[in-house]
């Protein structure tokens, strides 16, 4: 397989060799590498916007954006360049630094997610050996500033929105860490390049059988919860809070709560893939070497997109199909079902994986 | 002299009697507590629902005209006329909001628009108008010179006082005020912009955490005043209001006020306008209900099913739109028949309709009903016992959700109403859940039996004439009518005085959602503010027939 | 249906109203002294091609509105289906039913709470003029008497075509508003707001 490794330590290379200051050289890298991100992430959230506006007009019967380009492509462009432009509003009684950190603060933490997935061999920002337990970390600051937009706002309904959102996502991300839990015993790393790498022969889901599939399951239905979407939208449920947290948010503000949410989608399809579907890894079966070859000239970062889009196309499924859950119910089902199932399936890898049980 | 005349006068000997369509009697205000409270809970009358409370100005006194009826007994209808005491700036009744709670709210309304105090009542503060308004505007005397009430550019002041009248042992009226909500309450504003209140209403609602203590109802943000609009227009020109209150019973609500005036003027209706204007009824309860569960389905979250249920509600539209000629606001009956003639298309519309919806119907409750996630926030939420139901006079799906047989189709049988009963060909539908499900599956059930009506009358419309003579200048005797229709969310009551010239002297529009909307706060205190919205998407009330 | 009912006019009058894109022709040919930079050109088109309506409605159109936004009319195919329950978000709001006298404070404070570049829409009869209730006691007699307007679509309830009709007649006005509105528009609402002034409360 095309190790991409190999051109980013060239380049890398090319500019020490250059004669530069090796600080210089690094601080080149890390713009390089910013503006790259930034792009990807406004690239791939413009995507996603687009791509559950059609899907659901699918679901629904309708055409969805047909008229700004073809097929509506440049619909998403178009809601860009106004909410980039659109006036910002601070009110009277907000507590204004929160008001406007919050905001940085959520889409900091989605782009902190998106750079340690891993695109494709060697294809990844940040690598280490606790790469997912960061992630996961990660996510949870997301919290905080959903939580201080709330309280900023100085609104009543952005308060309750708020607070139901601490509430689910503490909830959500336990069952969430259960579950990564189960492949990391399999796996026995937390480290993201080995975790792809360990998925060569088989991906995860199918290698760990019963207690993966479990633990797949439990990660979908907790990652709906994370992202805050249906039927779990309680933070921003429409017909209850108008518009939640954000309520009192404008312009490129509000806009970057709209973008995290949807990119927050792919971080978690994303991750999804890399612990249960092999993540760039192409599909191997053990034994077809044909079929595996066949396979391995298909790039990785297509098969990790393709992975990506399929479970968010799934999770996009659930919000188009679900009424929308009540908080009591929501939470029961967390403390009661999920998590106490979570943890006995996590039991359950562990004897299977001592014992030798897996594939 | 009937049964119930005799009966009445032995109770109430000083009562007088006044001839019109129904017994009218008329009682003094000191007696009227007294004297309604034996006509509820009196074993043999037992008159347990107030159907209309009207409001009246006559010139030299004003007062109130009570509508009784009996759900157990099989009484006619029973009018009872009281005259307030005082004189016009301070005059005074009893409140019976005490016996029947759906008089709270009624009452309130007959204080703002005409000044009477009620005494004894809880909460007397305005309904429709905002506190700062001068005048009352039903009176005749009303002064509607602009200038007295400008357009306020100020934000209203949120009206946390309220007040009773109460009489004191010199029998002097005196004012006591009380609050709307405690001190220190976590009071939150639903509406009256807000998604899911399907219109401009407003609740103001006390929570604690996430849960409801008490729904304060602020009403009158589409207060249009349609009944002072009335009093200035010929009969015919008021008929075009009856569109815009419940637009989604915009057929039944005019079949009404049609009927009442017909019984006035003693017009008999062609038989083939009579079958056009009961399928046009039923098509419009398909209509709304289909809205209905739409709407319900997207306040629960489920936005997909909203538009399963528009696509269906579409067919019902092209049905009217080729014979009415619009898609809402079809302004169709008139008075003495229908103004057109049916669309050639009509019964082949009407077949592709009633032969779609069963499929259409399963298919809704597989994508919304039958999942888990609405039934459990369905299912025992805004929980309304029957007794409850009768006392708040809550009609139509949701009282028929708490197992209370209200319709009017077969309790009162109006127009062609009384052949469908006899030929058995619908059935009225009934559960006893009590509580949200219950009304939303009565609204699904009645799509299916609406669609039997019109199944059966398709193959049955007469040929004929669609508008019966009627004269150019419609001039009613002196005298009351009071008519009632099954509308697509309960019992809608037209009530018309006239004084024989060409306008009505007083119509009042006694319409259902009024009364849901009063059971709110009973319904959600004890309830998540998820259930708030849950209740009022189930009770499915629309705004501009509240306000009117 | 539709078009061919209509005895009074002829088919060809119902072509796109384009009389303001003619007027910008017009006005580029002879050379007027305006000029307007790409730049402008692509934010203007933003601008109306994402135009995120305020759900408001108050009552019969409101339900028309709904029917807009179901399968047969979906006007998520012209990018309008991001309806946002926030005035913050909303780009333009469209008054649809009576506005009385109650709901009039509420209204402008709506209005005034949606965030710049925002456009109103007098949506059926009741909004434009105050329709059957013209002469009640507490009917505004058309929104304009309380907000700026910039399009109004009668009908009563206008179809949803009429609703269309109107709103694609805002887009073509935001994508000429260098020349009719723009800067002119922010002067054009201080002046209206100078004739309307409001008593007190001050929204920050």
């Amino acid at each position: 397989m095309f190790n991409f490794g190999q051109w980013t330590s060239a380049f890398n290379n090319w500019l020490l060799g250059s004669g530069m200051a090796d600080w210089l050289a690094i601080l080149i890298e890390c713009v390089i590498i910013g503006v790259l991100i930034l792009l990807t992430y406004t690239v791939l959230a413009l995507f996603y916007i687009l791509y559950e506006r059609k899907l659901c007009a699918w679901f629904q019967c309708r055409l969805g954006p047909m008229r700004v380009g073809k097929w509506g492509l440049l619909q998403v462009f178009a809601d860009m360049f106004k909410i980039l432009i659109k006036e910002l509003i601070c009110l009277k009684g907000t507590d204004r630094f929160l008001f406007k950190l919050a905001p940085y603060i959520v889409i900091t933490s989605s782009v902190t997610m998106l750079a340690c997935l891993p695109w494709g061999n060697g294809l990844q920002i940040i690598d280490w050996n606790i790469g997912i337990f960061f992630v996961l970390a990660v996510s949870s600051v997301g919290v905080l500033g959903i939580l201080l937009a709330g309280w900023a706002s100085n609104n009543k309904y952005t308060l309750i929105g708020a607070m139901r959102s601490g509430a689910q996502m503490i909830s959500y991300e336990v069952s969430l860490g259960l579950a990564i839990m189960t492949i990391v015993v399999l796996a026995g790393t937390m480290d993201i390049n080995a975790l792809v790498w360990a998925q060569e022969d088989a991906w995860f889901l199918f290698k760990g059988h019963i207690p993966a599939i479990i633990a797949f399951i439990i990660y979908v239905i907790a990652a709906t919860a994370e992202t805050n979407r249906g039927p779990f939208d309680l933070p921003e449920a429409e017909h209850e809070l108008t518009a939640g947290y954000h309520t009192e948010y404008s312009g490129i503000h509000f806009g970057f709560f709209y973008l995290a949410e949807y990119l927050n989608l792919f971080i978690v399809s994303g991750i999804a893939s890399l612990m249960f579907l092999g993540g760039w890894m192409p599909l191997h079966i053990p034994g077809w070497d044909g079929f595996n070859a066949v396979m391995n000239y298909i790039p990785g970062i297509v098969w990790f997109l393709a992975k990506a889009f399929f479970i968010s196309f799934v999770i996009i499924w659930f919000k188009w199909t679900f009424p929308r859950v009540r908080i009591d119910q929501l939470l029961s089902f967390e403390w009661k079902y999920m998590m106490p199932f979570a943890l006995a399936n996590l039991m359950l890898m562990a004897v299977v994986v001592a014992l030798g049980w897996h594939f | 002299m009937s049964l119930l005349q005799d009966k009445i006068n032995k109770i109430y000997p000083a009562g007088t009697w006044e001839e019109g369509e129904c017994p009218l009697i008329n009682v003094a205000e000191a007696d009227w507590h007294e004297f309604a409270r034996t006509l509820k809970e009196d074993k043999e009358l037992n008159f347990d629902l107030l159907s209309a409370v009207v409001g009246m100005d006559w010139k030299e006194n004003m007062g109130v005209i009570y509508y009784l009826t009996s759900t157990s007994n099989n009484w006619d209808m029973l009018a009872v006329k009281v005259v307030a005491t005082g004189d016009r700036d301070n005059c005074y009744i009893h409140t019976v909001s005490d016996l029947w709670k759906v008089a709270n709210f009624q009452e309130r309304e007959v204080y703002d628009m005409f000044g009477i105090k009620f005494i004894n009542h809880p909460d007397m503060r305005r309904f429709f108008l905002r506190n700062d308004w001068k005048g009352h505007p039903l009176r005749k005397d009303y002064d509607a010179n602009p200038e007295l009430n400008p357009i306020p550019t100020d934000d209203e002041v949120n009206e946390d006082e309220t007040c009773t009248y109460k009489l004191n042992d010199k029998g002097e009226v005196e004012k006591v005020p009380g609050k709307v909500f405690e001190d220190n309450e976590y009071i939150v504003n639903i509406g009256p912009q807000h998604p899911s209140t399907h219109g401009v209403m407003r609740f103001r609602t006390s929570l604690d955490g996430e849960y409801v203590k008490k729904v304060d109802v602020v009403s009158g943000y589409i207060h249009r005043g349609i009944e002072k609009l009335c009093e200035g227009l010929g009969y015919a020109q008021t008929l075009h209001f009856t569109d815009r209150m419940d637009y989604m019973s915009a057929h039944q609500n005019r079949h009404c006020l049609c009927m009442c005036i017909e019984k006035a003027l003693g017009i008999e209706v062609p038989r083939r306008a009579e079958v056009i204007r009961v399928m046009m009824d039923e098509l419009m309860r398909i209509s709304s209900h289909l809205l209905s569960f739409g709407c319900t389905a997207m306040d629960l979250g489920a936005t997909t099913a909203f538009f399963y249920g528009f696509r269906e509600r579409e067919m019902v539209l092209d049905i009217f739109e080729k014979t009415c000629g619009a898609r809402m606001s079809m302004n169709y009956n008139v008075i003495g028949g229908v103004i057109a003639d049916l669309h050639p298309d009509f019964e082949k519309d009407v077949r592709a309709l009633i032969d779609i919806m069963p499929k259409r119907l399963k298919e809704y409750h597989k994508v919304f009903s039958g999942n888990l996630i609405a039934k459990n926030r369905m299912v025992g939420v805004g929980k309304l016992k029957k007794e409850d139901a009768i006392n708040y006079d809550i009609t139509g799906p949701s009282g028929r959700g708490s197992n209370w047989s209200c319709d009017c189709r077969k309790k009162h049988p109006y127009s062609i109403y009384g052949e469908l009963n006899e030929a058995n060909v619908f059935d009225e539908v009934l559960l006893d859940g009590c509580d949200s499900y219950s009304r939303y599956m009565v609204r699904m059930k009645e799509i299916e039996e609406s669609c039997k009506i019109l199944a059966y009358l398709v193959d049955r419309i007469p040929e004929g004439d669609i508008r019966a003579q009627v004269p150019k200048i419609i001039k009613l005797p002196a005298g009351r009518w009071y008519q009632q229709v099954e509308a697509s969310r309960g019992t809608f009551g037209v009530y018309i005085e006239s004084d024989g010239q060409k306008n009505p002297y007083r119509v009042h529009f006694q319409s259902p959602c009024f009364n849901l909307v009063g059971v709110m706060d009973l319904c959600c205190t004890g309830y998540m503010i998820a259930d708030l919205i849950t209740i009022g998407a189930a009770l499915d009330f629309v705004i501009p027939d509240i306000d009117r | 249906m539709g078009i061919d009912s209509i005895k009074s006019m002829k088919r060809e009058d119902f072509k796109n109203n384009e009389y303001i894109d003619k007027l910008v022709e017009e006005l580029n040919a002879t050379g007027a002294n305006v000029v307007v930079g790409a730049f402008d050109d692509l934010i203007n088109w933003g601008r109306a091609n994402s135009l995120w309506p305020l759900c408001f409605g108050t009552s019969c159109c409101a339900i028309e509105f709904m029917s807009l936004g179901a399968a047969r009319y979906d006007m998520a195919r012209f990018g309008f289906e991001v309806a946002r329950n926030s005035p913050r978000q909303a780009d333009y709001i469209m008054v649809q039913g009576t506005i009385v006298h109650r709901m009039a404070p509420a209204l402008r404070r709506l209005y005034e709470q949606l965030a710049e570049p925002k456009y109103v829409i007098a949506c059926g009869g009741c909004a434009v003029s105050g329709g059957p209730f013209k002469n009640s006691y507490c009917v505004l007699p058309g929104v304009d008497k309380i907000i700026p307007v910039d399009v109004y679509v009668p009908g009563c309830p206008p179809r949803p075509e009429a609703m269309f009709y109107g709103l694609m007649q805002l887009q073509r006005k935001i994508k000429v508003s260098k020349f009719f509105g723009g800067a002119n528009r922010q002067e054009k609402i201080a002046e209206f707001f100078a004739e309307h002034p409001e008593e007190k409360g001050q929204i920050g």
